[in-house]
C-alpha cells in the first residue's frame, strides 16, 4: 500500500487557508478595488485612477495623523519594553508571589479595549477622576478634554498601563525559562547582577523581546479602540491618530475612495515596519 | 463590472484584477522556477540580509509598492517612469539582494 505522508497536512492548511482568505485577502482585495474608484452608495462605483492616492499622500492631514502615530508608538515602545523588562526580572521565581504577580500582570489584558478607555475617561476627568483630582490637587493644571499634552499624557499612561504586562508576561516565560546552569556557572565566575543581565538574560531574551516589540508596534501602530473612547481624537486633532482619522474618514465623511487609499498605505507602512524590526532583530540573533 | 453578481460588493474593476491575477502569477512562477531549478537555499547579499527567493519576491513587491507611492507623492502621474523603476529594482533584487 503506498502512502502520500503530505495529504493529511493539506486537511490542516486548508480550512486555515479558507479562514485568512475571507478575514484578510478578500477585504483586502475589496480595499483595493474601492482605492480606485468613487461611490455614492447603493454598490454603483465610478473609476477615479490614483487621485485619491496623490490626495492622500499629499494631503497635511494624513502627515500630521501619520507623525501622532508614529510618535505614539515609539514612545509607548520606549517605555513599555524597557519597563515589562524591569519588572520581569523583579518578580518572583518561586513561592506563592509567583501566582499573585502573574494574576495582578494579567488582570490589564483580561479588560475589553473599550471599557479601557472608558475607565481611563472617567479617572482623568479633572472634575470627577481620581487621577484628574490629585494631579490638580497637586497644584497641576490638568484637563485632558481641553490640554493636547494632557491628553497625550493620559493616553500614553491608558496604554502603558493596559500593555505593559504583555511584556512582563513574555519576558518572565523568558526569564525561567533560562537553564540554572547559566547562573551557576556566573557565580562560579563572580559574575555581577549587571553581568548576568547582560550576558547572560538579555541574550536568551532576544527572541521574546522581538516578539514583544512586534506585537507592541503593531497593536499602538493599529490603537483605535481605547483612544477613541479616552479623547475622540481630540482636544482638536491632538490625538487623532492615523486610525482614528481613517474611521472618521470612512464612516464619517464616508470618502469610501479616499479611506480606502488611506487605508493601503497605512497597511504598507505596517508591513514594512514590522518586516523591518523582524530582520534587524532577527540579523542581530543570527550574528 | 456592474451587476448584481455575489461579487459586485466587491466592486471589482480590470485593471485591479490584473494587478492580483499579476501577484498570483509571481506565485506560480516562482513555484515552477524552484520545482524546475532548485536554488531558493538563503544566501547573503548586498542589503546585508539572508534571503530566499521568496524573501527577494517580497521585498521586490514592496519596495515597489513605495516606489510608485513616492512617485504618486511627490510627482503624479504618468506611472510609466515609477513603472521602469519597479522592474529595475526587483531585477537588482532577485540579482544581488
Amino acid at each position: 500500500m503506498t502512502k502520500t505522508v503530505n495529504n493529511k497536512a493539506w486537511v490542516f492548511v486548508l480550512p486555515v487557508f479558507v479562514m485568512v482568505a475571507f478575514n484578510a485577502i478578500i477585504p483586502l482585495m475589496t480595499v483595493v478595488n474601492f482605492s480606485v474608484q468613487e461611490t455614492f452608495g447603493d454598490n454603483v462605483f465610478f473609476w477615479a485612477g490614483v487621485t485619491w492616492f496623490e490626495q492622500v499622500l499629499r494631503s497635511d492631514r494624513f502627515h500630521a495623523a501619520l507623525g501622532r502615530q508614529v510618535a505614539f508608538s515609539a514612545i509607548v515602545l520606549a517605555i513599555e519594553i524597557p519597563l515589562g523588562l524591569a519588572i520581569a526580572l523583579a518578580m518572583p521565581r518561586k513561592g506563592i508571589g509567583v501566582s499573585i504577580c502573574l494574576v495582578l500582570m494579567a488582570l490589564p489584558l483580561l479588560i475589553p479595549w473599550n471599557v479601557v478607555g472608558a475607565m481611563w475617561n472617567i479617572l482623568a476627568l479633572p472634575d470627577i477622576g481620581l487621577l484628574g483630582k490629585a494631579i490638580n490637587a497637586l497644584g497641576i493644571e490638568y484637563n485632558y478634554t481641553r490640554q493636547p499634552y494632557a491628553a497625550w499624557f493620559t493616553m500614553v499612561l491608558m496604554d502603558v498601563w493596559h500593555w505593559t504586562s504583555l511584556v512582563v508576561l513574555l519576558c518572565y516565560a523568558g526569564l525561567v525559562s533560562i537553564p540554572d546552569a547559566y547562573y551557576q556557572a556566573a557565580k562560579v565566575d563572580g559574575a555581577r547582577a549587571w553581568a548576568v543581565f547582560r550576558y547572560i538574560q538579555l541574550p536568551k531574551l532576544r527572541h521574546v523581546l522581538t516578539i514583544a516589540i512586534l506585537l507592541r508596534f503593531m497593536d499602538s501602530f493599529m490603537i483605535y479602540t481605547e483612544a477613541v473612547v479616552l479623547t475622540g481624537g481630540g482636544p482638536g486633532n491632538a490625538t487623532t491618530f492615523l486610525s482614528i482619522d481613517l474611521v472618521k474618514t470612512a464612516l464619517g465623511q464616508f470618502d469610501l475612495g479616499p479611506a480606502a487609499a488611506m487605508s493601503i498605505v497605512y497597511f504598507l507602512i505596517i508591513l514594512f515596519l514590522s518586516w523591518l524590526f523582524y530582520t534587524l532583530m532577527m540579523r542581530n540573533v543570527e550574528s | 463590472m456592474e451587476g448584481t453578481s455575489l461579487l459586485s460588493w466587491m466592486a471589482w474593476t480590470w485593471p485591479t484584477a490584473a494587478f492580483f491575477v499579476f501577484i498570483l502569477l509571481c506565485f506560480v512562477a516562482m513555484t515552477v522556477w524552484e520545482y524546475f531549478s532548485p536554488g531558493g537555499d538563503p544566501r547573503r547579499g548586498v542589503l546585508g540580509l539572508t534571503t530566499t527567493r521568496g524573501d527577494r519576491l517580497f521585498i521586490s513587491l514592496l519596495g515597489s509598492a513605495f516606489v510608485f507611492l513616492a512617485w504618486l507623492g511627490l510627482v503624479g502621474l504618468p506611472l510609466w517612469p515609477p513603472l521602469a523603476i519597479a522592474i529595475v529594482y526587483a531585477i537588482l533584487m532577485f540579482r544581488f539582494a
